[in-house]
């Protein structure tokens, strides 16, 4: 019962944190409108992704993007807890390590949620008809992503022993995760190589998950859904399980 | 009646150095004890593997009645701790910071507001308890965490250096703090300090650590007393007289005269001053000064480690305590 009690508190402290920071939300809100309106719209007009409003095609992309970089920067920020001290209160406490773990997670995890859904009225914005019913079967996409993806920021935080490393989590998870999913274009008229490379990122089966449910019959899903959901169960509990492993040995 | 705390031979290394050598100690119920020391001395490396923070390289200890290795989740619900360096939640406010800590321990939710409204009060922090901490200043965040410490009801209250970087008013008020805990509520402290005042005027008993290893433990008065007592300094113009009339009378053995002061070590100064300035009177002696030196812990601590802590209290105020953490991180 207390161990309960305890990761409830720490997901409280996370999406408190997370809502009191303004103009982190700002930023949250404001950058996929400039990838969709300024990016999607150059880019729909010069190099046009055949079939598709381009537009459209790119928004289940951009919201795995944002849940993307949310789940690193959160999951890496943990470093200052440690930084000022904080982790270790936490880590002194009766709680154990696994719960405290689970209870981080939970937290950013629903921070990464609401980051996602922040971004579902711009679908409006450029014409995509998505219903509620259409929204409701995203969530559960979405939160198969969050998870693993906020396990492996939380997984680097305990590697990591400080805050400038995050440039490097960047480049070498954020970016290549990003261009290697499907997001910006379709996997279907690349070289192969680069078709088998992001056939190794989880975020692919994300991406194609999101647009098979977003875009309905005029997306050719590159698998079916219950690959998609079995390679993201797969994933989730593989970081899940090294994220417990690695906060149980942080001293 | 058994020790609270007890440790065996309690051992760790980092690499090749040794922080903590073998100790064995006692600390009993209700005590304020006292670890003083230098800076890498091993006090906070001690006072981490009580707190079941850092494992024991060899050895073991009890924290009451649990093994610090075998049952640390108990031995953290029976502790409470301050740490040296800040663990306080800037971006939250001080209730909410109480709360969380409540929260992690297993406080009851029906207890919490009463608990945390009691020790807010101990703190005299009632008006700023709904502010954010990052508006606090240091000596408040110092309280706050003394707060959260005791928000648990521990057996054992755990002090890194409880008035670091404070200001001389702040620390004062930790002081009290920490008097009126020990007083009110039996609480058994044990707080590591390289104040020499600190470890005088809180501690019942002080264990001097260098080097990994106690080389003294006493009560404060006692150690002082160990080093032979207290020295009167006395302004005469004929000394030698003086020290004939002080050996006859079996004042002291240990006079010595220089450029007519007579120095008389003895064990107790108050008591035996009057009886010196009879005598001399008696014999007709003119006195024309005196001046009188209790040896302080200062002394203790450079009689047993050779050290000067008034000096690396100097540089340590010179370099400010940020400078220090970064060194602490860096290394």
């Amino acid at each position: 019962m207390s161990e309960i009690r305890g990761i409830y508190t720490l997901w409280l402290r996370e999406v408190k944190k997370f809502l009191r920071e303004k103009p982190r939300l700002l930023n949250a809100f404001c950058q996929p409108l400039l990838w969709l309106f300024i990016f999607g719209t150059g880019l729909r007009f010069s190099a046009n992704v055949a079939g598709h409003n381009y537009q459209e095609f790119i928004f289940p992309g951009l919201v795995c993007q944002a849940m993307l970089f949310t789940a690193m920067f959160l999951g890496v920020s943990v470093i200052w807890d440690r930084e000022f001290g904080f982790l270790k209160e936490i880590l002194v406490s009766p709680v154990s390590r696994p719960s405290i773990f689970l209870g981080k997670m939970l937290g950013v995890s629903t921070d990464v949620m609401l980051q996602g859904i922040i971004i579902f009225p711009f679908a409006l914005l450029i014409g995509a008809s998505i219903s509620p019913f259409v929204f409701l079967r995203a969530l559960p996409i979405m939160l198969l992503i969050t998870v693993g993806l906020t396990c492996i920021g939380l997984v680097f935080a305990s590697l990591m022993k400080s805050f400038e490393g995050f440039g490097l989590v960047q480049t070498f998870i954020n970016l290549p995760m990003f261009f290697l999913s499907g997001a910006l274009f379709p996997l279907s008229n690349v070289p192969q190589w680069l078709v088998w490379v992001s056939y190794a990122n989880p975020l692919t089966y994300g991406v194609d998950a999101l647009r098979t449910v977003m875009m309905g019959g005029a997306w050719a899903p590159l698998f079916p859904m219950y690959v998609s959901i079995g390679i993201l169960l797969a994933f989730d509990a593989v970081m899940f399980t090294i994220g417990i492993y690695a906060f149980g040995r942080t001293e | 009646m058994s020790p609270i705390i007890e440790t065996f031979a309690l051992t760790r290394r980092f690499g090749s150095t040794v922080a903590v050598d073998a100790i064995n100690l006692a600390v009993r119920e209700g005590e304020v004890f006292g670890l003083l020391g230098p800076n890498g001395a091993g006090k906070t490396t001690m006072l981490s593997m009580l707190c079941t923070i850092l494992k024991p390289t060899s050895g073991t200890a009890s924290v009451d009645g649990y093994d610090i290795v075998r049952q640390h989740a108990m031995v953290r619900r029976s502790i409470g701790i301050v740490f040296q360096d800040p663990s306080v939640d800037a971006d939250m406010t001080a209730r909410e910071n109480l709360q969380m800590h409540a929260d992690l321990y297993g406080v009851p939710v029906s207890e919490q507001n009463d608990r945390i409204q009691s020790v807010i009060e101990l703190v005299r922090l009632e008006d700023r308890v709904d502010t954010f901490v990052s508006t606090y200043s240091g000596g408040m965040r110092r309280r706050l965490e003394i707060a959260r410490g005791l928000l648990h009801y521990p057996k054992v209250l755990f002090l890194d250096e409880p008035t670091i970087g404070l200001d001389p008013q702040s620390r004062e008020h930790i002081w009290d703090y920490i008097q009126k805990l020990r007083e009110r509520e039996g609480m058994t402290i044990v707080l590591t300090t390289h104040y020499m005042e600190e470890a005088d005027r809180l501690c019942d008993r002080v264990a001097i650590i260098d080097h990994g290893r106690i080389v003294a433990l006493d009560r404060p008065s006692d150690l002082k007393k160990g080093l032979g007592g207290d020295t009167i300094t006395l302004g005469t113009d004929d000394g030698r007289v003086l020290r004939d009339l002080l050996v006859q009378n079996g004042v002291s053995d240990v006079i010595t005269v220089q450029d007519g002061e007579v120095r008389v070590t003895v064990s107790d100064a108050n008591v035996l001053l009057p009886r010196i300035i009879e005598a001399a009177v008696g014999a007709g002696i003119r006195i024309e000064h005196v001046s009188l030196s209790h040896p302080d812990m200062n002394d203790v601590f450079i009689h047993y480690t050779g050290k000067d802590l008034r000096q690396e209290e100097v540089r340590r105020k010179r370099f400010g305590r940020m400078a220090m953490m970064r060194l602490r991180r860096a290394r």
